[in-house]
């Protein structure tokens, strides 16, 4: 029988990797800016902080999805999933308008080193949540059509397992971008 | 009136290139034995084509002051034969003769996610495709070597569009690696036969699921530094420009800290293979099987922290470099607990020298000599003379070439009968091992002395300095045999594959699960698979009273 939580988990340890270097070369050139857009004078914390808190609300909705289809409750597993899509989707309008603004004050990747990098971790990650809110929709479509009875589904707890970790590679980049500069 | 049978056959033979609907079910196939073929025969195709662009360097090397090929041609030669021999032929058929044996090595059907496997080959394929495509292009082909160290690799001094195919092209074989990584874990781990136990696996598969953790965890490290690479090439970002506040160091870590492990996943299959191969040519089991898969475990973790011998020449102060100089000399030891069990299981063995063993036994003599001459360059002052000279490139092909693709030559011998279902030519294996011995060794000997006498690698031609010619031609000379034994050997493969002897379930009288099974495998590949209760379960079956484990 494949094992498919076992290729989701080794996968976003892989996947971690990947971030891992964008973030060191985050970290690397923090501080190097003497002129130009930093995090300190072009962020906005708390306004990211509250997008933020939607991102992680999806990942509760989520969990609450799969207990839904655990009690078989086909319904429930439709608002949760739904839900989630919605929670994620204000997540990714919110960098959406962060990136506006900057490139509306020529903050962009070219600008300087923080700019690079700062587009960069923030870019990705954002993909790896459009992937997800794109596999959560096909998800979404799919129990809406009948399927996902339950009690269990290897599509229902892999998916998961990537929201989760997209949930928490934001965790780390929100301390490291947002937290450091500012606290 | 129907001809198809009302009752399937049961043993179906697979589909040849000749049959009507052939080619679209290769195209379509997610038959690991058919993909792993087709990552056997790609993989030749570019290493041919590899092959032929060292033949070009060679020959414009041959004599001082040449002008038979441009600097700027030069430059591209050697940046797309690095590349090409790496991650077009090397790691490719290592995980390509991995896709085909591991499922039969465990008893398994096919691995755990057949439709990913097909996407790791096509990706491979089609990412070298788009890499040679840059040759067709008015600016030619990448001609920044096959590291492409920024800022070289970035405007203003890489004006040509060569590193961005090169980084795209490796970016989607990159993916398609991580992926067969992904796919073999979880089949090593999930899929083996009730019996075989971990301890009961055979060398090649540990040594495939060894380097399937390394290439998930290195291989997105190089991924990161191609999209950096590219961000900087395409929107002027800033990564590794100095000239903006970048870091061109920055970029020699992240490749590095990729490129050292990379280098081990290039020979633990290779590893793999031999100690398939020795103990079967010696009529023994393998001398401390568990010393060979801990220490390959040891390599897989040791190779992690070792990256910055690569750049003992950046600067990084004599703290950092002795460390990373003393971590490096610490690989020698698994490595050489390796060699040493290779050698006992030959000890009292009952040698019998086909081509295979000829090939592994070779493979221990060259890549002993390259495993020495790493360990020489691993010290900090040696490295300071030696390196971007001739010397670290004896070094680089003696692991390669006389470490991994003689390995790879052992296994091509030893499994070309299960896959095809007839045997190589012994005579004209024996002319391809000879030539490729003789060749091989005349072609890079000569270079660890070019080497420490200052020659350095990557120029397209040298003044005439005492004996630089006469060496360089030597080494030429050495390449045009190697050419010749290449040529020997597809000849082989060509007149084998129509007019073969026919081989048999087991013509080697080997004994792990692949030999169980009618060569080439019927496509469930195991009509049933024996009982496993050791390491050699055909050995156990035909010698029931003298079984490996009470």
């Amino acid at each position: 029988m494949a094992n498919n939580k076992m290729l989701v988990s080794f996968f976003i340890a892989s996947e971690s990797i990947f971030f891992l270097m964008l973030i060191l070369a985050y970290v690397n050139f923090h501080g190097d800016v003497i002129d130009g857009p930093t995090a300190e004078n072009s962020l906005n914390p708390v306004k990211t902080g509250i997008f933020s808190i939607f991102l992680f609300a999806s990942s509760f909705t989520i969990w609450l999805a799969g207990k839904s289809i655990k009690k078989k409750d086909h319904a429930m597993l439709c608002v949760w999933l739904l839900a989630t899509i919605i929670l994620g989707a204000i997540f990714i309008f919110g960098q959406g308008m962060e990136w506006a603004s900057l490139i509306g004050r020529e903050i962009t990747i070219s600008r300087n080193v923080f700019a690079t990098t700062f587009f960069t971790l923030t870019g990705f990650h954002g993909f790896h949540v459009c992937v997800g809110l794109i596999m959560l929709s096909i998800l979404l479509g799919l129990t809406i059509a009948g399927d996902f009875k339950g009690p269990r589904s290897d599509g229902i707890e892999c998916v998961s397992i990537y929201w989760h970790f997209v949930d928490g590679v934001w965790v780390v980049v929100f301390s490291v971008i947002y937290l450091w500069a500012f606290l | 009136m129907s001809r198809i049978p009302l009752v399937p056959e049961n043993v179906e033979p697979l589909p040849s290139i000749g049959e009507s609907e052939g080619l679209l079910s290769w195209v379509g196939s997610i038959d690991h034995k058919q993909i792993g073929i087709m990552y056997i025969i790609a993989t030749l195709v570019y290493f041919l084509i590899g092959g032929l662009e060292a033949i070009l360097m060679r020959i414009q090397l041959a004599h001082p002051n040449s002008s038979f090929i441009s600097p700027e041609i030069f430059n591209q030669l050697f940046t797309m034969h690095g590349t090409t021999m790496i991650f077009f032929v090397v790691m490719p058929f290592l995980i390509g003769v991995g896709v085909y044996l591991v499922p039969l090595m465990i008893g398994a059907r096919d691995m755990a996610f057949p439709r990913l496997n097909a996407l790791s080959f096509w990706l491979f394929l089609f990412g070298g495709l788009l890499l040679y495509y840059s040759f067709f292009t008015q600016s030619g082909a990448p001609d920044v070597g096959w590291f492409a160290y920024a800022p070289l690799s970035e405007k203003p001094f890489s004006l040509n569009n060569g590193p961005t195919y090169w980084a795209i092209g490796l970016l989607a074989s990159g993916i398609g690696s991580i992926a067969s990584g992904l796919n073999n874990i979880v089949t090593i781990l999930t899929l083996r036969t009730p019996g075989m136990t971990m301890r009961r696996l055979p060398l090649f598969v540990w040594m495939i699921l060894v380097t399937s953790f390394l290439l998930i965890f290195v291989i997105p490290i190089i991924t990161a530094a191609f999209f950096m690479l590219l961000l900087d090439r395409l929107f002027e970002a800033n990564f590794f420009n100095p000239a903006s506040g970048g870091s061109a160091i920055l970029y020699q870590h992240f490749f590095w800290g990729f490129g050292h492990p990379e280098v081990y996943i290039l020979v633990l299959p290779a590893f793999g293979i031999i100690s398939e191969v020795i103990p079967v040519f010696s009529r023994k089991p393998i001398f401390g099987y568990e010393f060979v898969a801990a220490s390959t475990v040891a390599i897989g973790l040791l190779s992690l922290g070792v990256w910055a011998h690569h750049m003992f020449a950046v600067g990084l102060g004599n703290v950092t470099n002795a460390y990373f100089s003393l971590a490096s000399m610490l690989i020698a030891i698994p490595t050489g607990v390796k060699v040493l069990n290779w050698v006992a299981t030959m000890w009292n063995g009952k040698l019998r020298f086909y081509n295979p063993m000829l090939f592994a036994v070779a493979f221990i003599i060259e890549f002993v000599i390259g495993g020495l001459t790493g360990v020489a360059v691993a010290s900090v002052p040696i490295d300071w003379q030696a390196t971007d000279s001739y010397f670290v490139v004896a070094h680089l092909h003696y692991a390669l070439f006389g470490g991994s693709l003689f390995a790879i030559f052992a296994g091509v011998y030893y499994w070309f009968p299960k896959i095809t279902g007839r045997m190589l030519s012994e005579c004209l294996g024996r002319w391809h091992f000879w030539l490729t011995v003789i060749g091989f060794n005349f072609t890079f000997l000569i270079q660890h002395i070019l080497g420490l006498v200052g020659m350095p690698r990557r120029v397209y031609t040298y003044p005439d300095m005492p004996y630089w010619g006469t060496m360089n031609l030597i080494s030429t000379i050495g390449a045009l045999i190697l050419g010749i034994s290449v040529l020997i050997f597809v000849w082989n493969v060509i007149v084998s594959l129509r007019n073969g002897d026919p081989a048999g379930d087991n013509p080697w009288n080997a004994w792990t699960l692949e030999w169980a099974t009618t060569s080439p495998p019927p496509v469930f590949n195991f009509d049933r698979v024996p009982p496993v209760r050791g390491r050699r379960p055909l050995w156990d079956l035909a010698h029931p009273d003298m079984p490996d484990e009470k």
